[in-house]
């Protein structure tokens, strides 16, 4: 897999060719030092990452969750136990004290990329 | 301490042992209850549903012993009382000093002498034993005849019917239930029973029974008529057991029952009498509200209190599937000057009548026949003034009679079986009582004959307690209404459905849902275009996540019936995948441990060898569970495998609210556990029995009997509609056993539907089931034959074969199984995982 180092300081990486993300299913990435990311396209066309792993059954699943949204608030609901969580923030939704680590999309020439560091949430 | 002995251990006897349990918190008496049956006490009042589902257990009354000081000695009656002495002597001989004696014998069933009443295939109809007699005379009996057009032989009629005998009613008087309504109810009511199946003859006597060649019942005759009978019920009235106090000494009534005061005590004060046994103010009581009353004054009055018994509701509303019969107060409008309001609609199948008082203002009684909806708010208005004009107040169409609970005071009884008044409920629910089976559970309302539950119900609406049938932020509708919605505009897609009639994007509530609601009225693939993102991981994979990320696979095994040839592809494909493997409780086998990439290979052999998806991962049908059946088994009546297979390749994949198990038991000795199924059948020499709405899990309950002794093409037509109609009308997540109990008329109201076809959509269910049927195709096929969706199966978007580096096995007992520390864990939010 290719490493992108890129404008502002943040390394991105390839993630999938934009029309492998439908609306609404996420998938999963394989980052470089063998984290996962959850990659998720909105109905209305926006692009989230959050980290792929449960925070409470530590599997890594997130993105096989289903994308909704909670008083307008975009979300993911864990298919595990079904905690559901912020795609922006990736704080939990029931459980605020808990909060995801969070990577940044983009979309450029037909590709997905995502940031190989979370940008916010817990490192 | 000082020593109660109480005689009798049926409704009024229990009732009486836990009141002064509940009272004497000091522990002031010892008591000993000497009871004839050997049984302990239950519901006797609900009796008949012993024949309609319900168990032993089903009817039992909690438990006495457990409450302390409390010596029950079962099946050791009563047969000498000493008054002088202060004692009772047992059958066993045994002698017990009283200081205080409370009566609560009952009465039994009256048998009229006429020739031929004790021949072998006679029966009364009053304790589980007679039930026990009636149900083994029926076996082999086709036509039955109950002498007794009242209460209770109507029930017992019905029982009959549900035996599979064909039923006669013969009543003395020109009309049925002579007691409680009046001769324009009893037109209607004739009619109504009739539709039932019980043939009615009125103003007929019985002159004899007789007997056949083997010496029993054949016949019974009516005059110049006679009609034919292999089992006879005798229901013509019952008699106060007041055998030992006569032999006492104490007096007794004109027509039965020991005479007693206000106290409920009789003319020894140490010996107190209740119940059917008692004489309260020149009348003896057959129903149980009064016979509770009478134990509660008992009770205070062991304990220094000064409470009086001066009469009880007797009013009365009729069990029976289908026909709504209620009669409250004075029915008969004996009182004087007393004003009658009728309402006649013979093509709306419809009479009611209210008794007022001379100037119109006051409820004194009334009769309900055909549709007793507005019974449970009228009786508690029995003796209050009207809130409004009689003739509105039994209008059709008004729920409750018109009559909001509102308007009842607060020292109005809503449950007069139980004696709950409005206040009290009103403030159980204030205290956060917040459904009816918590209201019934701290106040008594509502458990004993259960026409009072729709007041509950109402009750906690009006307080606001009531919770949102909306299905989340995103619908206000119920999961029931957007099927109606869905049905009636052809919408296709979530999106479409959101956008008219929802708002926001939806959530991993509403999403399945309408999944499951589009699958089970459009068909198509379940990952088709936009269907796929509705679908949770489990459907998603078309397998089960487990706890590490990986999933289970479950071919389906019809019946659990397998050749060996199977059997050895199942364990070949566990080996060369590495799967943990298990049998299930479903008569089948599970493959656990595969990874996402894993599955598509993992199928295709399945799929090859002729297995196809057991929808383990859906809301949808899992198995029918058989037994060997009488193939093999030496008792078996019916091919409970056959008809397994048979049901579980006609219902498998139907997408419904929840899952659905079935069980099919080829005789009644019930290998299969078909009554623990949302559908169970068993088999008996004459066809097959369906039950319905049982469940296992959180809140095990037994289904009930929908019909008896049906054939094969009836059962299956009776199922396609019971499932049809469960998928279209239950709520979200709600089992058959939950929907069944919410729902409005109960069981009767389901069989209307199923049975009688009482909402005429039965041709429509059917329909619907037969484009289920032909329009099945594997799932899993259809994924492998399909590029597109075979896509999705890999663990990385950018490095399809790369395996998940989170998962790892570690061994067990020579298996492969998740390594790492177990999270235990139920959700944050919603109190049950459910997948
Ligand atoms: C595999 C199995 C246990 C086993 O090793 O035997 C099983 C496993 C699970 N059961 Fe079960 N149940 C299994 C038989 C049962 C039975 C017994 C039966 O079917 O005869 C019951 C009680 C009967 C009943 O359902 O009425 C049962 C009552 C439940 C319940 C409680 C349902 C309820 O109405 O209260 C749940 C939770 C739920 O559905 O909400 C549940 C849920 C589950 C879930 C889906 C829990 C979860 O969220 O992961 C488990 C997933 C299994 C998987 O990944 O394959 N399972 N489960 C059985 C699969 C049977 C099959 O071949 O399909
Ligand atoms: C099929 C059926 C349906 C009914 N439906 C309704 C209804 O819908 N509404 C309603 O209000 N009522 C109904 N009833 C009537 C109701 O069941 C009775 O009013 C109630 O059971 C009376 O309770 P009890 O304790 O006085 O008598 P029982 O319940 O008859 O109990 C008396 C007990 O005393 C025992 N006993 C008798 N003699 C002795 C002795 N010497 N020593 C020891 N034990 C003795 C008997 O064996 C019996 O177990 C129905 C009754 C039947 C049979
Ligand atoms: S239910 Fe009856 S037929 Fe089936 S195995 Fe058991 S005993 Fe045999
Ligand atoms: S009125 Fe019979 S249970 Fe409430």
């Amino acid at each position: 897999m290719t490493v992108l180092a890129l404008d502002s300081g943040l390394t991105w990486i390839p993630a999938c060719p934009a029309d492998r993300l439908t609306p609404e299913r996420g998938v999963a990435i394989l980052l470089p030092d063998g984290g996962q990311v959850a990659l998720f396209r909105t109905f209305d066309g926006a692009l989230y990452a959050i980290d792929n792993i449960d925070p409470f059954s530590h599997a890594a699943v997130m993105a096989r969750g289903i994308v909704g949204d909670r008083d307008g608030e975009p979300t993911v609901a864990s298919p595990m136990l079904k905690q559901v969580f912020s795609l922006r923030t990736g704080v939990c939704l029931d459980d605020p004290s808990v909060r995801q680590a969070v990577h940044t999309v983009r979309e450029r020439d037909g590709v997905v990329e995502v940031t190989v560091r979370p940008s916010g949430g817990t490192a | 301490m000082r020593q109660l002995v109480v005689i009798g251990n049926g409704m009024v006897g229990h009732r009486l042992v836990e009141a002064v349990r509940d009272r004497d918190t000091d522990g002031t008496w010892h008591i000993t209850v000497l009871a004839e049956e050997s049984r302990p006490a239950y519901d006797r009042v609900a009796l008949s549903s012993y024949f309609d589902g319900a168990c032993e257990e089903d009817l039992r009354l909690p438990d006495l012993v457990r409450r302390g000081g409390v010596d029950l000695r079962l099946g050791e009656p009563a047969t000498a009382i000493d008054r002088a002495g202060r004692t009772v002597t047992t059958r066993t001989g045994a002698v017990v000093g009283y200081d205080a004696l409370v009566l609560a014998t009952g009465s039994s069933a009256f048998v009229p002498p006429v020739p031929g009443h004790d021949l072998p295939g006679c029966h009364v109809y009053r304790t589980l034993d007679d039930l026990d007699a009636i149900t083994a005379s029926a076996r082999d009996a086709r036509t039955g005849v109950v002498i007794g057009g009242g209460l209770l032989g109507l029930e017992a009629a019905n029982a009959l019917r549900l035996l599979g005998v064909r039923a006669h009613v013969v009543e003395l008087a020109p009309w049925l239930m002579p007691a409680q309504i009046d001769e324009g109810g009893g037109a209607l009511l004739g009619g109504l029973i009739a539709e039932t199946g019980v043939t009615v003859h009125t103003g007929v006597g019985v002159e004899a029974v007789e007997a056949g060649a083997d010496g029993r019942v054949a016949r019974v005759r009516l005059g110049e008529r006679e009609l034919a009978a292999d089992i006879v019920v005798f229901a013509v009235g019952i008699r106060p057991r007041d055998e030992l106090a006569r032999a006492a000494g104490l007096e007794v009534g004109p027509r039965g029952g020991v005479v007693v005061d206000e106290a409920c005590r009789t003319l020894d004060e140490a010996i107190y009498a209740v119940g059917e046994c008692a004489q309260a103010g020149g009348t003896v009581y057959g129903l149980i509200a009064p016979g509770n009353a009478m134990a509660e004054v008992v009770a205070d009055r062991l304990l220094g209190g000064t409470a009086a018994f001066t009469g009880a509701d007797t009013s009365t509303k009729l069990k029976l599937l289908g026909v709504d019969v209620a009669s409250f107060g004075d029915a008969h409008g004996r009182t004087p000057g007393a004003l009658e309001v009728v309402l006649n609609d013979a093509p709306g199948r419809r009479y009611a009548k209210l008794v007022v008082s001379d100037d119109a203002r006051t409820l004194l009684g009334g009769v309900l026949v055909g549709d007793a909806t507005a019974y449970a708010g009228l009786r508690p208005l029995v003796g209050r003034e009207l809130p409004g004009d009689p003739l509105d107040l039994i209008a059709p169409g008004r729920e409750g009679g018109g009559i909001g609970v509102g308007a009842l005071p607060d020292d109005a009884q809503v449950c007069s079986c139980n004696a709950v008044t409005k206040g009290a409920l009103v403030t159980a629910i204030h205290d956060g009582a917040c459904d009816v089976a918590v209201l019934k559970g701290c106040t008594g309302a509502g458990t004993s004959c259960g026409s009072c539950v729709p007041m509950l119900k109402t009750l906690l609406a009006e307080a606001g307690v009531e919770q949102s049938r909306a299905l989340c932020e995103h619908f206000e509708q119920s999961r029931a209404e957007l099927v109606e919605i869905v049905t009636a505009t052809g919408v296709a897609t979530f999106s479409e459905l959101i956008a008219r009639y929802g708002r926001g994007r939806g959530c991993d509530v509403c999403k399945p849902a309408v999944a499951s609601i589009l699958a089970s009225l459009n068909g198509g693939h379940i990952l088709d275009g936009e269907q796929a993102a509705l679908q949770d991981t489990n459907d998603h994979f078309l397998a089960n996540i487990q706890r590490n990320g990986t999933y289970s696979v479950v071919p389906r095994i019809p019946g659990g019936e397998i050749t060996p040839d199977k059997l050895i592809v199942i364990g070949e494909v566990a080996r060369d995948f590495g799967l943990y493997t298990k049998i299930t409780g479903g008569q089948r086998i599970d493959l656990l441990g595969a990874r996402v990439e894993q599955l598509p290979a993992i199928w295709r052999r399945l799929v090859d060898a002729g297995f196809e998806s057991g929808h383990a991962y859906g809301k949808s049908l899992r198995t029918v569970k058989s037994c060997v059946g009488s193939t093999w088994c030496r008792y078996g009546v019916q091919d409970s495998v056959g008809l397994a297979i048979e049901l579980e390749l006609r219902y498998r994949g139907l997408r419904a609210p929840h899952k659905i198990k079935a069980g099919v038991s080829g005789c009644a000795r019930e290998c299969a556990e078909a009554r623990g199924k949302d559908i169970g059948v068993i088999a008996t020499e004459k066809g097959w029995n369906l039950y319905v709405g049982g469940n296992g899990g959180f809140r095990p309950r037994h289904a009930d009997l929908l019909v008896s002794d049906v054939d094969h093409d009836t059962l299956i037509r009776y199922i396609d509609r019971f499932l049809m109609f469960y998928v279209r009308t239950a709520d979200r997540l709600q089992r058959t056993a939950a929907w069944i109990e919410a729902m409005d008329g109960g069981l009767d109201h389901l069989r209307a539907v199923v049975v009688d076809d009482a909402l005429g959509i039965a041709a429509d269910l059917e329909a619907a089931m037969a484009r289920h049927v032909t329009g099945y195709a594997d799932e899993w096929r259809g994924v492998l034959d399909d590029p597109d969706k075979l896509a999705r199966f890999v663990s990385f978007a950018n490095a399809p074969d790369v395996p998940d580096p989170t998962i790892a096995f570690e061994t067990e007992r020579e298996q492969p199984v998740p390594a790492g520390p177990v999270t235990l864990g139920m959700p944050v939010r919603r109190p049950h995982a459910e997948v």
